[in-house]
């Protein structure tokens, strides 16, 4: 695998048997990823159960937003058009904060990228969750990675048709609890867990639970680290957004190379002959879930969930070698260790602090925004078809539509007033009086629209486009809330 | 040529894949001879076993008269009537209160009045907007429902009334009565037509031409328009004659149109829609009209 270079020093060789170096058109290969055990096996157990967990959980999680009001914590209300989450009740015409999320959510990404790599697909990712739930399951009802390749050679005997059914039940006892966790946030959880229990639940609820079953089902049970490789775009971005600072698991070849068995290199090593660390046990390749080799270095396969490197640290404790030979690391710390430099890890670069401190700028700003939004509001759209009426005595009309927004918990008494157009005659279908002041009772947490007519006062200019603006106030609150639109005439 | 004849096809093996190909290649690049993937086969073998569940559950196989029937008993006519009943089951409470709710108190409840509305928009554009426009707005005949000038009432009961009868429509209850063709029937001279033209364009202000008796075209008026226009000219709702002082034109202003209409009368059509639209809807198509911004 590897050839020493004009200084001896040991040079990685890239390519080989792994899967993207293989022909472009090659059938699917079942792998059976060995069990590992170690420091990233236990975070990331305690990342599943903690995802999960809230995953499943996060539903039933009751919040009290007064009467009236959905008390479930996370809810996503099509129906009326509302999104709550915990304190935070978004409104359709709020929606851009969910866009600043998903910035922010891409940000966090390219930070977690330029600090340790992919942090997101060896963790994170629920598409790394279900398949390490499922692999665990699998391991569970058919044994290890080894009786796992007994029974594939066994074929189709009786114990192997049982324990293959006992998984593939569990497998879809997972997912349908996956699609039916999430329908409930799109519901009251308790309701809707009720009526699926008796059958009564809506057709869509049963439609978006069979969808994601089978998805889920797909996806984690057999097409896991194909959906990585072939499908996902982010191993291909991930690659425009590492640098060389950047921590990767690596393997560093500068202290496994050349490799050899565990007795020939006691035996170059006692005739003063260089020797790797690396025994080429392939264990790395055993427990990989993806089933690439990391010692051909960083590759689009790797999905850098770290369980080579607890598969690696078990053997360099048994053999009495030092732990670490695949770690968190980069090319360049190889690169100066070969040349006798210390490494050299750079955590805070200008890459990492742009990232940070956009992150904090937009978080704030959005923060910032959320906490002083205002709890009312007002849209006015003029009459389209006609712009404008001539009535009987000449005089001209315009007609709005004017839509006026509480977003508080109790009704409102507000007052309606129209200025700008001296002289007009201002009327409000449906509420009685002539002004100035209209006033005007809005529902809890609710809008309400008024059809509102200014007729001008006979003098305006013909072609003229003047201002006029809407406003809602609330006497008892203090507040005032504006809108502008004009006033044609012909 | 048949396959059989393509010479070694079944024992041409591609060196790379170790598959057999199927004998064809194009510029040196040949045809693996690889089978359907099982899924695919698969999916294939359920939709003709779904087709053919499926001809025996539904209407498929056409006959002479008609087709069968399918054991679901499934019907397009009978599906469109499910729908119907849905749609009227979820607007279900707003249409019974709006049935229910006499119609001058319809626009003081305003849950009700955006109800009234909306339901009012929709069947307008489905059943007036082809001679009245999108926006209510009217051309020339067809009179601009903005507008606070009205034939035949702009009380929200008059507006009921026209809709439910309509105008010259053949309902027995509609409104009757036309403006008379004067000229076409001899009563008035061309030159006694133009007189009471220019006579009626001066009473909203408009230019009269020169060299016209104005005060000739009064008395013609006196005498043969007073009748249904009224002395003052400002017409009757009861029986249709329009407002003759105002800036609103159901026909336009221009003296040739004025004379056009004094010659040969006029008599628009509007239809009853009364047994074609159930009550509710023309009391919303009431509401709404009323509450375009004229309505009295």
């Amino acid at each position: 695998m590897t050839t020493p270079n004009a200084g001896g020093q040991p040079v990685l060789e890239t390519g080989g048997d792994d899967v993207i170096s293989g022909p472009l058109y090659a059938p699917g290969k079942r792998l059976f990823p060995q069990a590992a055990h170690g420091t990233f096996r236990n975070i990331k157990w305690a990342i599943l159960v903690l995802a999960l967990g809230v995953y499943y959980g996060l539903p039933f999680l009751r919040w009290n937003r007064g009467p009236g009001e959905p008390n479930q914590a996370v809810l996503v209300d099509i129906v009326h058009r509302r999104f709550y989450f915990f304190f935070i009740e978004i409104w359709p015409q709020e929606l851009y904060y969910v866009a600043g999320l998903l910035i922010l959510a891409a940000l966090i990404l390219f930070l977690m990228n330029a600090v340790a790599g992919r942090i997101w697909c060896g963790y994170l990712c629920p598409q790394t969750v279900w398949t390490d739930l499922f692999y665990a399951v699998e391991r569970l009802v058919e044994g290890d990675a080894r009786r796992q390749h007994q029974r594939e050679a066994e074929g189709w005997t009786f114990n192997n048709i049982l324990h293959t059914g006992y998984k593939h039940a569990v497998w879809l006892i997972i997912a349908w609890w996956t699609g039916g966790a999430w329908v409930l946030y799109f519901a009251d959880a308790p309701t809707l867990v009720h009526q699926l229990a008796t059958f009564q639940a809506p057709m869509v609820a049963w439609f978006t639970i069979a969808i994601l079953t089978v998805l889920t089902y797909i996806l984690a049970g057999f097409m896991r680290e194909q959906v990585c490789i072939y499908m996902c775009p982010w191993p291909r971005i991930q690659a425009a957004l590492t640098d060389e600072d950047a921590l990767n698991v690596t393997y560093r070849y500068d202290r496994g190379e050349p490799r050899m068995s565990l007795k020939t290199g006691l035996a170059a090593r006692s005739h003063g002959q260089a020797a790797g660390d690396c025994v080429d046990c392939n264990q790395c390749v055993a427990v990989c879930p993806t089933g690439v080799d990391i010692r051909h270095g960083s590759q689009l396969g790797c999905v850098q969930c770290g369980l080579c490197i607890d598969a690696c640290d078990a053997v360099m404790q048994k053999i009495h070698r030092p732990r670490g030979l695949i770690a968190y690391d980069n090319e360049n710390n190889i690169k100066r260790r070969m040349a006798g430099l210390p490494a050299v890890y750079r955590m805070i670069r200008p890459r990492t602090i742009l990232y940070a401190v956009a992150i904090v700028l937009i978080g704030a700003v959005m923060l910032t925004r959320l906490l002083t939004r205002p709890s009312d509001g007002i849209t006015v759209a003029h009459d389209r078809n006609p712009l404008y009426v001539i009535d009987a005595d000449g005089s001209v009309r315009n007609a709005y539509t004017v839509q006026i927004v509480n977003e508080q918990g109790q009704p409102r008494e507000l007052e309606f007033a129209v200025s700008g157009l001296k002289g007009a005659k201002v009327q409000v279908i449906g509420v009685v009086g002539d002004g100035p002041d209209f006033p005007i009772q809005v529902d809890a947490d609710n809008t309400r629209d008024l059809r509102v007519l200014i007729t001008g006062p006979l003098k305006e200019p013909p072609h003229a486009s003047i201002p006029v603006t809407f406003s809602v106030t609330d006497p008892l609150q203090k507040s005032e809330m504006m809108a502008t639109d004009n006033f044609k005439t012909p | 040529m048949s396959i059989d004849n393509i010479p070694h096809a079944d024992h041409d093996i591609d060196s790379f894949t170790g598959v057999s190909t199927t004998g064809h290649a194009w510029d040196g690049i040949k045809e693996l001879n690889n089978p359907l993937p099982r899924w695919w086969l698969w999916t294939f073998y359920i939709t003709i076993v779904w087709a053919i569940g499926y001809c025996f559950a539904y209407p498929s196989i056409p006959l002479i008269n008609g087709a069968t029937t399918g054991f679901l008993g499934w019907h397009s006519r009978s599906a469109v009537v499910q729908s119907l009943d849905a749609l009227q089951a979820s607007r279900g409470a707003l249409m019974q209160k709006l049935a229910a709710t006499p119609l001058d108190q319809i626009e003081k409840q305003p849950e009700l009045l955006n109800f009234a509305r909306a339901a009012g928009a929709a069947a307008f554009a489905n059943n007036c907007a082809p001679c009245h426009g999108a926006g209510a707005q009217g051309s020339p005949g067809y009179p601009n429902l903005n507008a606070n000038r009205w034939l035949w009432g702009g009380h929200l009961d008059q507006i009921y009334q026209t809709i439910l009868h309509g105008v010259r429509s053949g309902d027995p209850k509609g409104h009757q009565g036309s403006m008379p063709d004067f000229g076409k029937a001899g009563i008035l001279t061309k030159p006694q037509i133009e007189q009471v033209a220019n006579y009626v364009r001066s009473l909203s202000g408009l230019k009269t031409e020169t060299g016209i008796d104005v005060a000739a075209g009064g008395k013609i008026f006196a005498t043969t328009c007073a009748p249904c226009h009224g002395k003052d000219a400002k017409g009757n709702t009861t029986i249709g004659s329009a407002n003759l002082t105002t800036k609103v034109w159901l026909y336009g202003s221009s003296l040739q149109t004025i004379e056009n209409g004094v010659t040969n009368g006029h008599g628009g059509v509007m239809p009853y829609w009364g047994g074609r639209l159930d009550p509710t809807t023309i009391k919303a198509l009431a509401v709404f009209v009323h509450t375009l911004g004229g309505g009295q």
